[in-house]
Parts: C-alpha cells; sequence; structure tokens
C-alpha cells in the first residue's frame, strides 16, 4: 500500500442522526456508490482526509523512482534497461495522475511538492529502503507492485472521481511492473549459483518491508472505520496482507526461493497461509525518518527541486514574453 | 519569483475514430509545452491519434446544483426513445 497510516477525523464514524442533512445526503450517495465529483458538497474531513492520503500516494510514486533509477545505468542488457526505464517512466506518470487528482481537491501542486520536501506529509516506507543488487530490481517490481497492486485494485472502486479515473489507469500500466519483475527473478532464480544466491538475498530483504507496506493492524482504528465509510479505503490491512501473503507464496515456491518465514505454514482450516509480523518498531522507526534511505531519498528530491527551478522559471518567463508579444502584434 | 506553471486539461482522440475525450491535466508553460507534455503523460502506449489541450482557467463549466433544472426535463421524454413505438412485427425491421 502506497498510503500508510492516513489519518482521518479521529472521532468515530457518526450515526445518520447526528449527521447534518448535508451529510447524510453525502453519505448516502457514497452508499450508493454514486461517484464525488470535485465541484460537489462533501465534509471537510472527507476532502482534507483525501487530500492526505491522495497526496501520499503521488509522493511514493515519485520517490519510489529513485530506487530503482539507481540501476538504469548499470542494466545487464539494453532490453532490461529499456524495460526499467519505462517503468520508471511509469511511475513519473502515475504521480502527476494523482498529484492531478489532489489538486481538484482545492490543494496546490506547490503546496503539495514543499509539504513532501520540509518532511510534512510521508511516502511509503518501502522506499527507505536500498537496492543493492540487479536482483532487487525483480524483488521491488514482484513485491512491491505486487503489493501495490492489491490495493490499488479496490481503490478502482473508490468514492471520489478524480482519484477513481486515476486508479483505474494506474491499475492498467501495473501490471507490467509485476511481471517484469517476477521475469527478472526467475532469470536470476534459474541462473548460476550466484545469481541464485543474489535473488534469495533480494527476497530475504525485501519480504518484511513489503509486509509493512500495508500498514499495522488497524481492525480497531477509528481513521480506519471513517475511512471506509467514506469509501476511501476498501479492505483492513490486516485483509490486504493477508491476501498478498496466499498469493505470493506459490509464486516463490515456483521459483524455488524460500520466503524468510520459520513460521509461514498453510493453514487447513482458514484457507490462508499463517506467517510472522513484520517489525513494526522499526516500520515506526522508518516513518520518522530513520530508515536507511529517509535521508539520502528526500536530499535527492530537494536537490531535484532546487535544480530544476531555473528551468520552471524560464519556461514560463519566455511563455509570458510570447503572449505578450502575440498581444501586441494583434 | 514562486509561480506555478498554469494547468491544462488534456483531450485525446483514441484509436477509433472517436471523439477526443478527456484524460486528465497537468501543468506546462504553453501549450507547446502542453502537447509534449500530454504525450509523454497520457500516451505512453499507443492511447492516442492526437491531442487538445486547453488551458483549465478556459473551461466553464455547469454547477452541480443546476443539475435538476438542467437534466430533469429529458428525464420524462421517454418518446424520444425507439422503444416507446411498438411496430408490430409484420412490418419486418425498422
Amino acid at each position: 500500500m502506497y498510503a500508510q497510516m492516513v489519518k482521518s477525523t479521529g472521532d468515530a464514524v457518526k450515526s445518520r442522526e447526528d449527521m447534518s442533512d448535508d451529510e447524510r445526503h453525502f453519505q448516502d450517495k457514497v452508499d450508493a456508490n454514486i461517484k464525488v465529483e470535485p465541484r460537489d458538497w462533501m465534509p471537510d474531513d472527507y476532502r482534507k482526509t483525501l487530500i492526505r492520503q491522495i497526496g501520499q500516494h503521488a509522493h511514493s510514486e515519485i520517490v519510489g523512482q529513485l530506487p530503482e533509477g539507481n540501476w538504469i545505468t548499470r542494466a545487464p542488457t539494453l532490453e532490461r534497461k529499456a524495460i526499467l526505464l519505462a517503468k520508471v517512466q511509469d511511475e513519473a506518470g502515475h504521480g502527476l495522475y494523482l498529484y492531478c487528482a489532489a489538486e481538484t481537491l482545492g490543494v496546490t501542486r506547490d503546496e503539495l511538492t514543499e509539504k513532501l520536501l520540509s518532511g510534512r506529509m510521508k511516502y511509503s516506507s518501502i522506499f527507505n529502503y536500498p537496492t543493492l543488487t540487479w536482483a532487487d530490481m525483480g524483488a521491488v517490481g514482484w513485491l512491491v507492485d505486487g503489493a501495490a497492486i492489491m490495493n490499488q485494485v479496490p481503490l478502482q472502486r473508490t468514492s471520489y472521481g478524480p482519484y477513481s479515473r486515476a486508479m483505474v489507469r494506474i491499475c492498467k500500466e501495473e501490471s507490467f511492473h509485476q511481471r517484469q519483475g517476477y521475469a527478472i527473478m526467475m532469470k536470476m532464480a534459474q541462473g548460476s549459483p550466484a545469481q541464485r544466491k543474489m535473488a534469495q538475498d533480494a527476497l530475504n530483504r525485501m519480504w518484511y518491508p513489503s509486509l509493512m507496506m500495508f500498514g499495522p493492524s488497524d481492525k480497531d482504528s477509528v481513521h480506519s472505520a471513517q475511512s471506509m465509510a467514506w469509501k476511501i479505503k476498501i479492505n483492513t490491512n490486516d485483509e490486504l496482507r493477508q491476501k498478498f501473503v496466499n498469493e505470493t507464496v506459490p509464486q516463490a515456491e515456483y521459483l524455488g526461493l524460500t520466503i524468510p518465514d520459520e513460521n509461514l505454514k498453510f493453514n487447513e482450516e482458514t484457507g490462508n497461509y499463517d506467517f510472522s509480523q513484520p517489525d513494526w518498531d522499526e516500520f515506526f522507526e522508518v516513518l520518522k525518518g530513520n530508515g536507511p534511505c529517509n535521508t539520502d531519498r528526500l536530499n535527492a528530491r530537494r536537490k531535484a527541486w532546487d535544480d530544476g527551478a531555473w528551468v520552471r522559471e524560464g519556461l514560463l518567463a519566455h511563455a509570458e514574453k510570447r503572449a505578450a508579444a502575440k498581444v501586441a502584434a494583434e | 519569483m514562486k509561480k506555478e506553471w498554469p494547468l491544462w486539461e488534456v483531450f485525446i482522440r483514441g484509436q477509433h475514430g472517436l471523439n477526443h475525450r478527456h484524460v486528465g491535466s497537468l501543468h506546462a508553460p504553453d501549450a507547446e509545452t502542453a502537447i509534449l507534455n500530454a504525450r509523454d503523460v497520457y500516451t505512453r502506449r499507443n492511447e492516442g491519434l492526437s491531442i487538445w489541450v486547453v488551458e483549465a482557467r478556459h473551461i466553464s463549466a455547469s454547477a452541480p446544483g443546476d443539475k435538476g433544472p438542467l437534466f430533469e426535463p429529458s428525464e420524462s421524454k421517454v418518446y424520444r426513445h425507439p422503444t416507446f413505438y411498438d411496430i408490430p412485427k409484420d412490418v419486418g425491421h425498422m
């Protein structure tokens, strides 16, 4: 999941009796699966929560380019390089779809960027882990994009129209990302002993951070209850995590790789795999900014923003000058 | 100087001779750059044959509150649809 621990009102979901007429009308619409569009009336907290969620999602797409961008110049073949480049370009596109969706709620692009760069808005914890070998490109596509898809597919049905439409586009493109990652893993897993070892090592390092992507259990969270009532969150974190584990275990078996969890076992009774939780203390440390790459990631984004300032300003000045000249000529 | 590039709405004509369709928006300093950016953002998989961009501030939109007066009058006019009329089978295809 690309948006973690998004706070909503912090209050329990209002009963129908406690709602104002506007709020009741709004909730009826959401319940009837009628999309909310930008200029429709919506509760302030719905708007604020969505800006936080979509913004965090967009930031994750943008920062998510960095760990993979790290390998573009070092891809083993020209074909792999072209594929990785296309994938990273897609992530930029996904970030842009989402920023535009957030902007329809009344926040500006500059405000969102500024909040990311100042650390006031977060991005997914997963991108604060390093990508050390080429096999990590496989593991990221397979596991990280796989986990993202788990969350994004149901979000296509979210109540906010622009967000839903962005998710539809993203989901169409995302499946390529997971498959190209798995294709890398297959190649590595069938390769030399050193390559197999590299693939296993990538799985070992990425497994628990991927499970963290769904966020800690939120079955008792008031924030999640409100978000679910508004249909901006469709499943609980635990449901999605379980689904991800169930789908991923056979894929790892096919590769002949071992998931680094001694407690992983199919449970006949529930029909699910039992598995170990990730280290949630580590997760909160990473969110606080103490992960292995937090500083690098934000510095890279700040540098890109600062270094691009003259281009943004120059192009705008040029456009304004030309527009003025055109008016004068008329 | 702290100023955002203007927002452009992007419309793409797909492969099958259909109308240009709204696909999303983006920021760009001018129309030419908006078209180039739209190519990169919205047609990476051969989705388009033609691109229109229009600055968002030039779009006029109906207000959500006008939905009733604007669209309700057409709800009661079922006779505008071909299925309103019963044509005997013997007449043949019509």
